[in-house]
């Protein structure tokens, strides 16, 4: 009996601790980045750094801003969901509303595969075939914002298609009959009632996306084209974020190297405030389906 | 006596399987017009599955199998040629559970009558007005028609699902289960509601309440196992049934 008790406790804090560790893991990330990125700050302001486009770490007077940086990591990341968001959302109705199961059945793991092919594949598939149309499309080298965000799209496209799928599937049946009870057709119920219904969980897909195409550095550090000046528009060179930590640690020192985990805080940043909106939007849509509207 | 009334649905021989199990046997009943007409039968006899073959809403099931005709206003509505959406806005459905949408009060009625092309703003509003008195809401829900419908109580959004319905012009109402979800004072208003409508609406409604079929039916359909036992006016269905298996139904459960 006593042995049985202690077991379960024992049982429990094992249980606990494994728990734990995934928050002690963020603490940790959180407080180590800090740590090594904020004595920049002593030698530039922050508004130096985060809206000078002056990138010359190993120069006599060292520039350290990362706006173009920025400028291209909101570039290739929004330009990719405009691809993405209507081709994923498209593919999430079919699965959900449209398909038979065979054919759900194999788009189904199509996408589950694409979801799992390494980020230096596509990176590959990048070089092979997207920055030969961006060549044809825009001349130069092909080595751009478009085919940076191209890449992206492709990459951010299961995200977004499973959750608009899981999304459309979870909503009660009897909405959808409901609608079409009276004489609405499928497509008019899909648009005007089960998207709108959806909309939160849809929206959470979304930026769960986007967070991938933020955070994602191969593949972009193999199409971008990697220089460190404001993206001048789609066929534009660019560097993101991530693509400026990886390309300038393998050599940067002293403050060159302090400013990577500095730009490295901004990423992390950006992370966390889309993280934010997902959970705000899919507390909307938890509520929006019991019905606390708040009147 | 009662005057015999026109017939607005007529079912002949209807089977109904899913996939191999077959769920209706050649069930024959005329719906009378303007009259309310309850379907009443233990749990999985076919009664709900029969008024989701009166406006095709088993067509949604995978492996639904359907033989006979039903016939609304003489034309076979399995037919090939059968519009499906005209099907469902002359013969119009509330559901179990309420079912708004996750849309204004007012936007929820207007729903029906948008997407059959109606757009000018001021026939909406006369067309939610009108639904909302025979639905017996308006007065409920007049200082919040552009709030969510999923603020409402249970019983007003089965008022709503009801007013959603009348909005656009149905001949005939199906209602299944309706009130099986409310509570008592939601359903004896929606009873009453009932009564009022049948001078406008053919309405067929499932219950597994007798009391309820008692109340507000003309006429009842006693199914059993797929099968149609026993149709007659309720009267003769609760105090002279022909049928064996009515009578051990009906004083089981008056008990």
């Amino acid at each position: 009996m006593v042995k049985r008790r202690l077991f379960e406790r024992g049982v429990e804090k094992v249980l606990f601790a494994c728990a734990f560790l995934s928050v002690a893991a963020v603490l940790f990330i959180t407080v180590f980045l800090f740590q090594r990125g904020i004595p920049l700050f002593r030698k530039v302001s922050v508004l130096e750094f985060l809206f000078s486009t002056r990138w010359e770490p190993t120069a006599e007077n060292p520039g350290y801003g990362i706006l173009s940086f920025i400028l291209g990591s909101l570039w290739v990341t929004l330009l990719s969901l405009v691809i993405a968001v209507p081709v994923g959302l498209s593919a999430g109705i079919y699965l959900a509303e449209l398909s038979d199961k065979r054919s759900s059945t194999a788009i189904r793991s199509a996408v589950e595969l694409l979801a799992g092919i390494p980020s230096v594949v596509y990176g590959l598939f990048g070089i092979a075939v997207i920055t030969t149309i961006s060549r044809t499309v825009f001349g130069g080298s092909g080595y751009n914002v478009a085919s940076a965000a191209l890449v992206l799209s492709i990459m951010t496209l299961p995200t977004i298609i499973n959750i608009t799928e899981v999304s459309l599937r979870a909503l009660p049946r009897e909405l959808k009959e409901g609608s079409l009870a009276l004489g609405a057709t499928h497509w008019q119920t899909i648009v005007k009632v089960l998207l709108p219904a959806a909309r939160s969980g849809i929206l959470a897909g979304v930026i769960l996306g986007m967070g991938r195409a933020i955070g994602e550095t191969m593949a972009v550090l193999m199409v971008g084209g990697n220089a460190p000046i404001p993206p001048e528009g789609l066929s534009g060179m660019v560097r993101t974020l991530t693509m400026n930590i990886i390309t300038d640690m393998s050599y940067a020192v002293g403050d060159h190297l302090t400013s990577l985990f500095t730009t490295g805080i901004v990423l992390f940043l950006f992370i966390l405030i889309l993280n934010l909106i997902v959970q705000l939007a899919l507390k909307s849509s938890i509520s929006g389906i019991e019905g606390d509207t708040g009147a | 006596m009662q005057e015999d009334k026109p017939v607005t649905i007529s079912v002949k021989d209807l089977d109904l399987w899913y996939g191999a199990t077959r769920a209706l046997n050649k069930i024959n009943l005329d719906i009378e017009s303007r009259s309310i007409t309850a379907l009443i039968g233990p749990s999985g006899c076919g009664k709900s599955t029969f008024l989701r073959t009166l406006n095709r809403m088993n067509d949604l099931i995978d492996g639904v199998r359907i033989e006979g005709s039903v016939r609304y206003d003489g034309r076979d509505i399995y037919a090939p040629e059968t519009d499906v959406i005209d099907l469902r806005k002359q013969v119009g459905m509330v559901f179990q559970k309420p079912n708004p949408f996750p849309m204004s009060v007012y936007d929820n009625i207007a729903y029906g009558p948008r997407v059959h092309g109606i757009q000018d703003r001021s026939v909406l509003d006369e067309i939610v007005e009108r639904s909302l008195v025979q639905a017996a809401l308006l007065e409920e829900v007049k200082d919040r028609l552009h709030k969510s419908a999923l603020g409402l109580s249970g019983g007003q959004q089965q008022r709503l699902c009801i007013a959603r319905v009348l909005a656009v012009e149905p001949d005939v109402v199906l209602m299944d289960e309706p009130t099986s979800a409310l509570d008592p004072i939601s359903t004896a208003k929606i009873e009453t509601l009932l009564e009022d409508l049948k001078k406008r609406y053919t309405i067929i409604i499932v219950t597994h309440n007798m009391q309820q079929a008692g109340r507000v039916s003309d006429k009842a359909a006693f199914f059993l196992t797929g099968d149609l036992v026993e149709y007659s006016t309720t009267k003769d269905l609760f105090f002279n049934p022909k049928d064996e298996r009515t009578e051990n139904y009906i004083s089981g459960r008056f008990g």
